[in-house]
């Protein structure tokens, strides 16, 4: 038999192979980035309790049917228009302007003046009443507060400083935003319902947009104080949890812009609306 | 060379999916930055059409019923150290065309679950309407 000479690899390109396989490895595990529309479910309610009526000003109805139509605020549209129609409910003042005033500046002022007659015949009577949060009243509240934090007992002290940091919160608020504002009534909200034949990708949609409209504005908002939009502003207090000054201002936005996007318990619809 | 078969073969495998999830496009998004303290929840047609055309739910990599979220957010949640079993993040991917009966109910028992914290996962694009 003849000897066979044995065989070499040709082991010359074997790290180009090699260096090329690991590029692609690196290249695809970057791994895509899951992102989201982020949400807070609410916690599970017991059965027997009574759940409170907000007054019907102070919320922004929004409900969707099952052939993927928009119903806000008892009117049909579209949801193109739903963003713009969230701000203005977001901004009113209810006093029949739709401008923001901070002490004597206004925020929002290039918004046109938009009045809208309620069910009920007033002005804008669909907006909530949004209360001044002044400095002098503020002052008042924490004096009497610290006050009730050294003469409290023991065990109503805890109360009496979470209150406290409550309304050093507002001072602060009002100090960065440079004067007296509005705030909206703790019971103003956003609500959605849906039905459950409507598509997820609408149902996607409307919360796309009600976040845009809060977003939208707390980033004007932001940007007109701070010179940093709202979204920056959170960017860098996510880098830094430290950051007590960049989160004074996040506070002092969302003071003026809270965000309260609720969705009301599931029924079993079909029948019920519409 | 097996050893690099190996590495592509073994980091790229993730979860099988089992349910054809087409995302919704969404411009406020948020994203998680501690990526392990995310669960995902797949809802959509099933990919093979042997286990029919409605949508299902795939945990992990089984099809479930909304009934087994709430012991599957526990298992999840054991998974986690003490400390940031709060933090747990829920993200529900859903196929765009489902209807929102069946996420409704998944969302009923994540809360049963008390896992609140959820993402309705969605691809990146514009601001509607962008002004100014």
């Amino acid at each position: 038999m003849a000897r066979r000479e044995l065989q070499e690899i040709n082991a010359g390109s074997m790290a180009d192979i090699a260096f090329l396989l690991l590029i692609f490895w690196l290249v695809t595990t970057t791994i895509e980035s899951d992102m989201g529309i982020k949400r807070q479910l609410p916690p599970p309610v017991p059965d027997d309790i009574e759940i409170p009526q907000a007054k019907e000003q102070n919320v922004f109805n929004v409900k969707v049917n099952f052939l993927d139509l928009l119903l806000v605020e008892g009117q049909p549209l579209d949801m193109d228009q739903l963003k713009n129609k969230a701000k203005e409910f977001l901004i009113a003042t209810g006093d029949g302007v739709i401008t923001h005033q901070i002490d004597n500046q206004e925020i929002g002022k290039n918004r046109d003046v938009i009045s809208i007659t309620g069910a009920n015949g007033k002005t804008n009577a669909a907006f909530p009443e949004r209360k001044w949060v002044k400095k002098a009243e503020v002052k008042l509240k924490i004096a009497e507060y610290e006050l009730g934090v050294k003469t409290a007992e023991p065990k109503d002290k805890d109360a009496f400083i979470k209150e406290l940091a409550k309304w050093n919160g507002k001072l602060t608020t009002i100090t960065l935003l440079g004067g007296d504002y509005k705030e909206l009534p703790s019971s103003a909200l956003i609500s959605m319902q849906n039905d459950n034949n409507t598509t997820y990708n609408t149902y996607l949609q409307v919360q796309n947009e009600l976040q845009s409209a809060v977003n939208e504005l707390r980033d004007e908002l932001a940007f007109a104080k701070f010179g940093q939009t709202y979204s920056e502003l959170e960017d860098i207090y996510g880098k830094n949890k430290q950051d007590k000054k960049t989160l004074d201002k996040i506070t002092a936005v969302r003071a003026l812009y809270p965000q309260r996007i609720s969705e009301a318990e599931p029924r079993d619809a079909g029948s019920i609306y519409y | 060379m097996l050893l690099f078969f190996f590495m592509v073969a073994t980091v790229l495998r993730t979860e099988d999916e089992k349910v054809q999830v087409t995302k919704p496009e969404a411009s406020e998004l948020y994203k998680v930055e501690k990526k392990h303290l995310i669960r995902y929840i797949n809802i959509g047609m099933p990919m093979d059409k042997r286990y029919g055309t409605e949508p299902v739910i795939q945990l992990n990599d089984a099809f479930s019923q909304p009934s087994d979220v709430r012991d599957w957010i526990d298992k999840e949640r054991e998974t986690l150290a003490e400390s940031e079993q709060s933090k747990m993040w829920v993200s529900l991917k859903v196929d765009q065309e489902t209807k929102m009966g069946i996420v409704t109910s998944v969302k009923q028992e994540l809360r049963q679950a008390s896992a609140l914290k959820i993402l309705y996962s969605a691809t990146s694009r514009a601001r509607t309407g962008a002004e100014e």
